[in-house]
């Protein structure tokens, strides 16, 4: 064949031909294929299931929009939607100036406890998003403490999930508004400063147009975090309906698969539309990033770095008072009439044989999404970023990997009901179990573990691996051995944020669970319906204290791990 | 030859045996050729050199050889042995990248080693090899540091024992030396060279540097637009460049507009300019014009007669010294020169000559374009 081609150009030059696959070559697509396939398997034939299920009825008979129609057609239903999002906006509205201003404090300012502001705003990131509507009950609710303030008007409704999104959501919105501020040139500030330009005008002109794609980004994912959390609406809501409790309510209560479907497909389009939004504003935020800039560094200003610890300082003490509701309620005799204080509630929830179990399941669940999510995010951002062949596939492992941020958990939960349930589906034996618990879980979480992982191998040379391979190794001993060492600290932050989140996720899981594999998440939402306050409030500080405390031991633990590893990190020239 | 050829001598290592051939290698990106038919033959033991503006595709060029790009046409053989279409495992080289891409979290030591150690050697020998190859760079101590704690010239000399481990047939280097500081990037230059000449390593070098292709190639291939524009020494390309585009893209060149007379004479603004031949072997580098046909005259600024002018000396001019260029030991003068037409020409003097014929800016100078040196291209 070589011969023949050698002798006849023409042959040659009218196939298209590629190089022999190495050994190497053909373990890297093999492998890639099985990412692809994963992602597709427990990502794209749930979504397709769902949208499929949304124009059947319920003997499989195709019937177009009928179900979209039928839903919009009634009354409380269409209010649904319309609470949805004006809760939403104003969630955007107060949560995202105010982790605007936290984030400005903290990056602009000199004031003292930086580290311990910061950690406080993290601190709704370690509960499930029932902690806080259960603490503004506590603080507001019929029997509540403060509830005279309210003068009359009840905190079950509106006002009660947008105090509680506010705090679930606060913490997203400060992480991403940091990012933006943190990425400030000093030279444009050095260069308004020589023309005399005012604080102001300083500010309206600088700091605000260097970080508006950090602010849509931010009100963008609080969008969507309040359009498909359930958590928080399902026990402060009351009766105000909005979409993602509807999906609950047509599954759970009624067994409506085909209504949820619907409701499913409509919680999945403001999602889907923000998520455009939020990724078109990233690839300008990458933009920003990569261009060359000198680090902005505050100087001190005595005035303005007080006002801020005033700001923070009152930030944190409202954030401190939800978690720290939920922990005084847990215990307390019987909220309000006897304030005694008793471990009852914590025996009770790890000594009651389901409550326990609930808590290790969500250990389990924890511990597994960290190894088998941290192994999948990492091989397959590896693999789309630094092995050759297979060009078409490679975006196309990129695109489901950010698609999984754009589908709430709820939608996706639904999609594995049934996908995985369907009496022909061969992975059948999949559901009810902690593997598809696991599944969701990574897949849901995906997309923030895929871009810590591609974000860290786009530091790494890029020519890595052409070295290696002019040095005949196969690519995987340089993965082994180069690239996971190098990449560590990142591994482990996905690891971390994979447990923390799998400790308080709910709204993926909540259709998944199985009386053996119930997660205390599940479990608080549980008692908290039978009026099971403590016990509710004892298995979420629980939860708030597990994830703390892994976080504190990951810092421990990483801290060493990297001083053994990354020696020549610390390293640099004599 | 008219005359020594300086780089010949250089060329002493390189044998005229073929170390690599390419045959019509030709690479699309959709619609867009990035090369087209590539014909190339690299010498056993030579030190090759793709040099062009940037895009030209010389990289593109280096890493099909590499394997680590897919032509989209034509075959590659090294030694004999068809290499078209391997994996770069399956090929024998060495590799050096602009970013050294030393992987940072294994020592020096074993960086170098990182190729040998796949090889099932020993380990007293992988040591051995190791050191012989730290002191080849002139590096012995630095086996237990880590990249980081290395200069950009040291981590680049680390990369290229790392590349030689494994004794390769071929060495490619990739602009190896455009992430250095100057005085770093000269050291290295020559470093590099009389290595390569040492260890009679075939050797292909990409580069956008002139001064770097002239200084360290046996034979330069000059590139543009995916195609090869000229393939000489460095003094035939700096002294016969095959076209406008070399010419103006190696060494500084003066254009002047002018149109063929026949009989290698050709007006000028207003004035005739002569070229002769060779006087030794006869060559001419002027081309046969059609009379009245526009062409483009190169003279290199250094290509003057400024004293002993008598009547008799050829392509004589006149012109108004502007703006002196300093750059040591040589000055480039702009020469307003009226009979030429409007451009400037930019002329080479010595600083003593600048002294001796006193030139400085709004004198007026005669000077004479040296009649054998001229380039003529088409316009």
């Amino acid at each position: 064949m070589q011969a023949s081609s050698k002798l006849n150009p023409v042959l040659l030059t009218s196939t298209r031909r590629s190089l022999k696959l190495s050994g190497g070559d053909i373990l890297a697509r093999v492998l890639l294929v099985a990412v692809a396939g994963g992602l597709a398997l427990f990502l794209l034939a749930p979504l397709a299931t769902i949208l499929l299920r949304g124009v059947l009825d319920n003997n499989g008979n195709f019937v177009g929009l009928m179900h979209f129609r039928d839903y919009l057609a009634t009354p409380s239903l269409k209010r649904s939607i319309l609470n949805s999002c004006s809760v939403a906006f104003a969630v955007v509205f107060i949560s995202v100036p105010m982790a605007f201003f936290f984030a400005y404090a903290i990056n602009r300012s000199c004031m003292r406890f930086k580290g311990g502001f910061k950690f406080i705003a993290l601190l709704p990131l370690l509960a499930p998003s029932l902690l806080s509507a259960i603490a503004f009950i506590q603080w507001f609710g019929n029997q509540g403490v403060l509830k005279p303030l309210l003068g009359g008007a009840s905190i079950y409704g509106a006002p009660g999930i947008i105090l509680a999104e506010v705090y679930n959501t606060f913490p997203h919105a400060m992480m991403i508004i940091t990012t933006a501020l943190s990425l400030a040139d000093a030279r444009l500030y050095e260069a308004a400063d020589s023309m005399g330009t005012g604080t102001l005008r300083r500010f309206f002109t600088i700091t605000l147009p260097s970080c508006k794609y950090g602010l849509i980004s931010a009100a963008t994912v609080v969008f969507t975090y309040v359009i498909s959390d359930f958590g928080a609406p399902k026990v402060i809501g009351g009766n105000f309906s909005v979409l993602s409790v509807d999906v609950f309510k047509q599954v759970v209560g009624q067994q409506n698969f085909g209504r949820g479907a619907v409701v499913g497909v409509l919680l999945l389009l403001p999602s889907i539309l923000s998520f455009a939004i939020d990724s078109l504003v990233r690839r300008k935020l990458q933009a920003q990033l990569s261009a060359r800039s000198v680090p902005y560094k505050p100087k001190p200003q005595s005035a303005f770095d007080r006002w801020m610890t005033v700001y923070c300082v009152l930030v944190s003490i409202l954030l401190l008072s939800v978690v720290g509701m939920a922990i005084f309620s847990s215990f307390i005799k019987l909220w309000p009439y006897n304030l005694e204080l008793t471990w009852r509630h914590y025996q009770y929830a790890l000594l009651d044989g389901d409550l326990s179990a609930a808590y290790t399941n969500s250990l389990k669940l924890g511990f597994l999404t960290a190894v088998f999510g941290t192994t999948a995010a990492f091989t397959g951002a590896y693999l789309t970023e630094k092995s050759r062949g297979l060009g078409s596939l490679r975006p196309l492992v990129h695109l489901m990997a950010m698609l999984s941020m754009a589908v709430p958990g709820l939608v996706l939960g639904l999609g594995y009901i049934m996908f995985f349930n369907h009496p022909d589906n061969p992975l059948k034996f999949l559901y009810a179990s902690m593997s598809i618990l696991v599944f969701s879980t990574i897949i849901h979480y995906y997309t923030s573990s895929h871009l810590t992982a591609v974000s860290a191998l786009k530091a790494l040379d890029n020519e890595f691996e052409a070295v290696a391979a002019s040095l005949k190794i196969p690519f995987y001993k340089t993965f082994l051995r180069v690239t996971v060492p190098v990449c560590l600290p990142a591994l482990l932050d996905i690891a971390r944020y994979y447990f923390v989140v799998s400790m308080a996720t709910l709204s993926c899981v909540v259709f998944l669970y199985s009386p053996d594999t119930i997660l205390s998440s599940v479990a608080i939402m549980n008692l908290d319906e039978a009026g099971d306050i403590g016990p509710a409030a004892a298995l979420a500080s629980l939860t708030v204290v597990t994830s703390a405390l892994v976080c504190l031991l990951y810092g421990w633990f990483s801290k060493a791990l990297i001083n053994k590893t990354q020696a020549w990190r610390t390293c640099t020239m004599h | 030859m008219d005359m020594t050829d300086f780089s010949a001598v250089q060329s002493l290592s390189a044998s005229t045996e073929t170390a690599l051939e390419l045959t019509g290698v030709r690479k699309d990106f959709g619609s867009f050729s990035a090369l087209g038919n590539i014909d190339l033959q690299v010498r056993q033991g030579e030190m090759l050199v793709f040099l062009g503006p940037s895009g030209c595709g010389k990289t593109t060029l280096l890493r099909i050889i590499a394997g680590l790009e897919s032509q989209t046409a034509g075959s590659i053989s090294q030694n004999g042995r068809d290499i078209s279409w391997l994996p770069p495992e399956q090929r024998d080289y060495g590799i050096v990248f602009q970013s050294y891409a030393l992987f940072p979290n294994l020592t020096v030591a074993e960086n170098v080693a990182y190729g040998l150690v796949n090889r099932r050697t020993q380990r007293a020998q992988i040591q051995a090899r190791v050191e012989e190859l730290l002191t080849m760079v002139g590096l012995p101590t630095s086996a237990k540091k880590y990249p980081s704690q290395l200069s950009g010239g040291q981590q680049q000399r680390i990369a290229l024992a790392r590349a030689m481990a494994t004794s390769p047939k071929l060495l490619l280097l990739d602009e190896p030396l455009s992430a250095l500081d100057a005085l770093e990037r000269v050291r290295l230059r020559k470093e590099i060279r009389s290595l390569q000449q040492q260890l009679g390593v075939t050797t292909i070098m990409v580069t956008h540097d002139q001064e770097e292709a002239l200084n360290m190639a046996d034979r330069i291939v000059v590139m543009n637009q995916g195609a090869i524009e000229q393939i000489g020494t460095p003094q035939e390309i700096y002294e016969h460049p095959a076209s406008a585009f070399v010419a103006g893209f190696v060494g500084k060149v003066n254009v002047i507009k002018a149109k063929a007379l026949g009989e290698h004479a050709f007006e000028c603004g207003d004035r005739g300019l002569r070229m002769i031949r060779n006087p030794v072997d006869g060559s001419s580098d002027a081309g046969d014009y059609r009379p009245g046909s526009e062409v483009r005259l190169y003279v290199r600024p250094e290509d003057r007669i400024a004293e002993d002018i008598t009547d008799a000396t050829p392509n004589q001019v006149v012109g108004v010294a502007g703006r002196v260029e300093f750059l040591g030991g040589i000055c480039l003068v702009e020469f307003d020169v009226a009979e030429l037409g409007k451009t400037p020409l930019t002329i080479q003097f010595s600083l003593n000559q600048m002294h001796d014929l006193n030139i400085v800016p709004g004198v007026r100078i005669r000077f004479a374009l040296r009649a054998d040196r001229i380039r003529v291209f088409p316009a």
